[in-house]
């Protein structure tokens, strides 16, 4: 059974309406935050078919400033921040020298001298270090997770619920794309991104008004049975997309090309941290590559379970879980990469037996396109 | 939550009833509350040796896997089939059609060890 939570986490400004609306509150990487509301299944369901409401206030935000501010973002990510376009995101890495990850984080072009950083909440101080010690040109770099509370609307009814709230058109902002506008009458930064494979939002708002808004998009979406969400249902949900959580499927002894995220590596961009790193792995070939399973046997393979190829150990499982919208054991594991294509039989071990399983394509899930 | 006077409580979660000299054993409500959405259970097969305290199998949800251990010593004399094809009947009546397992005791006398109702409730504190 988990442990009780312990009286030093830090909470989010919406901390004490979780707890007054009932969630079950756990220690996540040093936070107190709600795993499930009303039941992690019906969460994801919700999401699926009509909306969900996630607090993500423990992400931490960094904004990089100044005539320098795009060469140094630029110098520190793998995507290219010379290729956004003001009100445009991007998925991003920061590296170390030797390729592994420091951190993914969301890049969003502000203006030409600002640009909005959105990082993992555990990783947020070390990040945040790293950027101003390779901050060689002068920008200005602020640690800024204070200012904001950020919260996510996401699933297929996201749109028509925050739409009643929100002073721009949000059917305007396309996929990867943000505005600054207002949410019930209150500052917010719309940004049309995600982390659950649904259309959606996430929003970044004042902590002081963050109450007030979580509230009202509650009221917004009841016609339409939205649900508050917690992290144990965000897990559910990105990986079915297949969408990496840093710990899991990356973190500092693996490169972007391992985790099956090349496309956010822009190998042909000004220099940048970890570049020569990756192309010498590109020129060698990489050794090991990140793949999806699903559970042929009965049982699932969870995070840090040993995979088998024909018996002999090979690889390890990164996350592993029931798909509550494709009724299979799913999971994703790194294998030699010469093994980790689709349709190979592996075994992973559940408690010392192994039970077996079968790489498959990937993302398990992808939402259907609409217009 | 009001739980049954006539179970005996481990701190680990778990229940047992006493018949004589067979224990019926189960998780209770607040273990599977911790738990959520229950998608395996894993039980030994009858004729397995158990001890006190010792793993009995496990209980997997959504989001975990979690270990039960035996609150009683014995010898498993029967376990619940149904859990196999409907492990979400543990969320809905743990303390009753849920069982697990039920125990031959070889020492019935470590009842006597265990929490009755209200000291078990006072451990869990107020639920709703």
């Amino acid at each position: 059974m988990p442990q009780a939570v312990s009286v030093s986490l830090k909470r989010t400004p919406l901390y004490a309406l979780h707890v007054s609306m009932g969630a079950k509150m756990v220690d996540f990487g040093g936070w107190e935050m709600p795993v499930q509301y009303s039941g992690l299944v019906e969460e994801h369901h919700a999401v699926r078919k009509a909306v969900g409401l996630f607090d993500v206030s423990h992400m931490g935000e960094i904004e990089i400033r100044g005539p320098e501010a795009e060469r140094l973002v630029d110098y520190v990510s793998t995507n290219a921040a010379s290729r956004l376009r003001t009100g445009q995101a991007q998925y991003s890495g920061l590296l170390y020298e030797h390729g592994g990850f420091v951190d993914d984080i969301l890049v969003h072009k502000v203006a030409d001298e600002n640009f909005f950083l959105c990082v993992n909440a555990s990783n947020q101080e070390k990040d945040f270090e790293h950027i101003r010690d390779a901050n060689h040109v002068d920008a200005e770099v602020q640690f800024a997770s204070d200012s904001y509370a950020q919260i996510a609307v996401q699933g297929p009814l996201a749109l028509r619920t925050l739409q009643k709230l929100a002073s721009v058109d949000l059917s305007a902002i396309a996929y990867y794309w943000f505005k600054d506008g207002a949410v019930s009458a209150a500052p917010a930064r719309m940004a049309r991104t995600g982390y659950t494979g649904e259309d959606g939002f996430e929003i970044y708002v004042e902590p002081a008004e963050s109450p007030r808004i979580w509230n009202e998009i509650l009221e917004a979406g009841r016609e339409f049975g939205i649900k508050p969400c917690g992290l144990g249902a965000r897990n559910t949900l990105r990986l079915e997309a297949k969408m990496a959580l840093y710990g899991h499927e990356i973190h500092a002894s693996i490169t972007p090309l391992e985790a099956d995220l090349a496309w956010m590596v822009k190998l042909d961009k000004s220099e940048f941290i970890g570049r020569a790193a990756l192309v010498k792995q590109k020129e060698q070939g990489v050794r090991r590559k990140l793949v999806g399973f699903e559970m042929r046997g009965r049982g699932i393979g969870r995070d840090g379970y040993e995979v088998r190829l024909d018996g002999v150990p090979a690889g390890w499982v990164t996350s592993g879980s029931p798909a509550p919208t494709l009724n299979k054991n799913i999971g994703l594991c790194y294998l030699p990469a010469s093994e980790a294509r689709p349709g190979r039989k592996i075994e992973v071990m559940v408690r010392n037996q192994p039970v077996e399983a079968e790489t498959v394509a990937t993302p398990f899930y992808k939402r259907a396109k609409t217009a | 939550m009001t739980y049954p006077e006539e179970l005996r409580y481990t701190k680990e979660h778990e229940w047992v009833l006493a018949e004589g000299d067979v224990g019926t054993v189960g998780i209770t409500w607040h273990a599977q509350k911790e738990l959520g959405d229950i998608v395996y259970v894993d039980l030994p097969k009858p004729g397995t040796r158990v001890e006190q305290g010792k793993s009995l199998g496990s209980v997997e949800s959504v989001k975990a896997v979690s270990d039960i251990y035996s609150p009683v010593s014995g010898e498993v004399i029967e376990t619940n089939e149904t859990l196999s094809q409907s492990p979400e009947k543990l969320n809905e009546d743990p303390h009753g059609a849920a069982w697990l397992v039920k125990i031959r005791m070889s020492a019935p006398d470590e009842m006597k060890g265990l929490l009755a109702a209200a000291a078990y409730q006072t451990y869990v504190g107020a639920e709703t």
